[in-house]
């Protein structure tokens, strides 16, 4: 045990994955000398040669397209797209190819690759450093999305998904990279994919999140506590394929429903998630499902801190559900 | 490059050497497929099939590839090479089910036909956007030098692709990381309409090469000795270790880029007339007859005999039940997830299309 912030974790996660598998690679820009622009694969290329840890040239086609070419023949390559804003150039490869190799040749070929990628705002980076797409690629059959919020999933996720057989895009909460430390294993160990977690059981609301909101979600509900409203807290920790179960049995105990992101609104996950509820428990809400999101804006600057549904947004939002 | 002079002779400088027999069993396979091709291009105006894509005029630059390459490279196909699949034993009725879409597809109905794939004879699957299956066999080839196996990757793509962003990150990465992969340009003239000419500004597409030292061979696309030589240099150049090839394949499309498409729109009778005289058959049967391997009756009894065999996958495709609806709901992932098993139930148990095709539940 040691103690890790996600950085660490992560880092740790590659480590005991390189070191078990031969066959797993990291490709990605900046990631070998430099380390990454966050420095998670620090010491990696040191250790495993610059044959296992690929500083490769600036093109996020390239990257993503030729992993797929080494899983097709054998190796468990892990991309990192340095934010998932860039990801976009790489599009094509991800929807059109990882997503669909399995089904295209009936499983004969498949793609084993996992993309990390930092997503989320509070970094005051603005509209090209701060963007939250998961629910682009959770539209996407064929890709499982994975997004932690502490140390210890991360790095359980994390070597999970290396294993997985199927191509995970994994969004790493930049946020709070080196916000929390915690008790981490040093060596590995998995964390289940689609198993959400209920961080803080409560009896009158439903608050799921996910990434860097889950702590906004926990102050908000920390708050909200002290005007007699009980919060129940799900961390989803894998977005898609999602866990339908512990989501819809919370919300048939409460009987309402709230759900957090950074994404835009229109179109993002929390839509999705509210219909899943409507449709399994129409009968036990108590009050209409509430999203509190990121709004339907590039993602601004200045007022960042507005933008994000941050602990102030999310506080009222559970406050007039449990009132309704 | 080209080693078969107009007249059938070798050009005693460039005969890779190959026995009579080989050039024989080339010329039979290319005949073949074109068999294949006459054919496919038939049922699908008799509305028999969907679509085909294929490769009139181009079957030496796709079948003298894919013979140059080792049984253990692989193929990157971009959608016009099923010859080089046939090439290598994909069964005939295999690849005429998989036109057809059913029960016996290996890809069970879920591509448009001419996108299959075979994992045993090393040819990846084919995709529709271009480009795509470029840095692919980059990363194949990294993979298989990573892994110490001597291996090389022929990716095979068109006039067109080199405009991709994929074409260029692909090249940019083999060229940087050495990669044993031969990227295998089929400049046939045209990107469905758009001649190569518009396509870009420079005069070879091998110069795109250059750029990212990339050795680049440009070579007579219808001569099916100077493919052979020019890839087999290319898988020993990387077996050495030599890192990748680019190797421009001159050639002509002669149909349309697709049953869909309608090439008398853009381009002139005149200049289809022109590439006929250079059909590569033509001029590999001239060398071959005068070698005294093959003749009128050897030629009218081996395209009978391609004929019938194509006829008799036909009848069976067409005798086979269309592929099981639920295969629409599997292989999407590893394991099936709950909303996937939900969504196929919901299907199988719901209504049915009004065409929906007896026997494809």
């Amino acid at each position: 045990m040691s103690e890790m912030n996600l950085v660490q974790a992560i880092q740790s996660g590659l480590r005991n994955a390189m070191r078990e598998d031969q066959d797993v690679v990291l490709i990605g820009e900046d990631i070998g000398k430099l380390g990454g622009v966050f420095r998670v694969t620090q010491g990696l290329q040191e250790e495993f040669g610059a044959d296992r840890v690929l500083d490769t040239p600036l093109s996020e086609t390239g990257i993503l397209g030729v992993a797929i070419g080494m899983a097709l023949h054998g190796l468990r390559p892990v991309s990192e797209i340095q934010f998932a804003d860039f990801i976009y150039p790489g599009f094509d490869q991800l929807v059109n190819e990882a997503a669909k190799y399995r089904y295209r040749t009936a499983s004969e070929l498949h793609v084993p690759m996992v993309v990390r990628t930092p997503y989320g705002g509070g970094i005051r980076g603005g509209q090209y450093h701060s963007q939250s797409p998961e629910s682009l690629f959770i539209h996407t059959a064929g890709l499982k999305v994975v997004c932690p919020s502490n140390p210890h999933d991360a790095k359980g996720l994390l070597i999970q998904s290396i294993l997985d057989d199927d191509p995970v895009v994994f969004f790493e909460p930049k946020r709070v990279y080196r916000a929390l430390k915690m008790e981490v294993p040093d060596e590995a160990y998995t964390v289940p994919l689609s198993e959400a977690k209920i961080v803080r059981p409560g009896e009158h609301v439903t608050c799921v999140a996910w990434g860097a909101m889950l702590f906004e979600a926990l102050s908000a509900a920390d708050e909200v506590r002290k005007q007699g409203v009980d919060v129940e807290v799900i961390d989803l920790r894998t977005l898609w394929p999602l866990d339908i179960d512990t989501v819809v049995n919370s919300v048939k105990k409460t009987g309402r429903f709230v759900v957090v992101h950074e994404a835009p609104r229109t179109c993002g996950f929390g839509g999705e998630l509210v219909t899943l509820v409507v449709e399994r428990a129409f009968l036990h809400l108590e009050a209409p499902p509430v999203r509190v999101t990121g709004f339907d804006t590039p993602f601004p600057l200045t007022h960042e801190r507005e933008y994000l549904p941050l602990a102030h947004r999310i506080a009222p939002a559970l406050l007039q559900t449990a009132r309704y | 490059m080209q080693v078969i002079r107009d007249d059938g002779s070798l050009d005693p400088n460039l005969d890779p050497g190959l026995s009579i027999d080989q050039v024989v069993a080339l010329y039979k396979a290319m005949v073949r497929t074109r068999v294949i091709d006459d054919r496919l291009n038939r049922l699908q105006r008799q509305g028999r099939i969907a679509f085909h894509v294929g490769s009139l005029g181009e079957e030496a630059a796709i079948v003298g590839s894919a013979a140059a390459l080792r049984d253990r490279d692989w193929i990157a196909p971009c959608y016009r090479e099923v010859g080089a699949l046939l090439w290598r034993g994909y069964p005939l009725q295999r690849y005429v089910d998989h036109m057809y879409g059913n029960a016996g597809d290996p890809v069970r109905g879920r591509q448009m036909p001419d996108h299959t794939f075979s994992r045993e004879h090393r040819y990846l699957s084919v995709s529709a956007p271009i480009g795509t299956q470029i840095p692919h066999a980059v990363g194949v080839a990294m993979a298989a030098k990573k892994r110490g196996l001597d291996e090389c990757i022929g990716v095979f793509f068109g006039d067109g692709a080199t405009s991709s962003n994929d074409f260029h990150a692909a090249m940019n990465f083999a060229g940087v990381y050495r990669a044993p992969v031969l990227f295998l340009c089929r400049n046939n003239g045209y990107a469905i309409s758009l001649p190569t000419s518009e396509q870009t500004a420079v005069r070879t597409l091998a110069e795109k090469s250059a750029a990212y030292r990339i050795p680049a061979t440009r070579v007579d696309g219808n001569d099916v000795l100077a493919v052979w030589k020019a890839v087999r240099d290319g898988v020993d150049r990387a077996a050495e270790g030599g890192g990748p090839s680019f190797i421009e394949l001159m050639t002509y499309r002669m149909g349309g880029h697709s049953t869909s498409d309608d090439p008398r729109v853009y381009r002139t009778e005149e200049e289809v007339d022109a590439w006929r005289r250079a059909d590569p058959l033509l001029r590999l049967r001239k060398h071959i007859e005068q070698r005294a391997a093959w003749s009128a009756e050897l030629e009218a009894d081996w395209q009978a005999v391609c004929d019938a065999e194509v006829r008799a996958c036909v009848r069976q495709a067409e005798s086979m039940p269309a592929s099981e609806l639920r295969e629409v709901f599997r292989d999407v992932y590893a394991e099936q997830p709950w909303h996937l098993r939900e969504q196929e139930a919901e299907c199988l148990g719901g209504p049915r299309a009004r065409d929906h095709e007896e026997g494809s539940s």
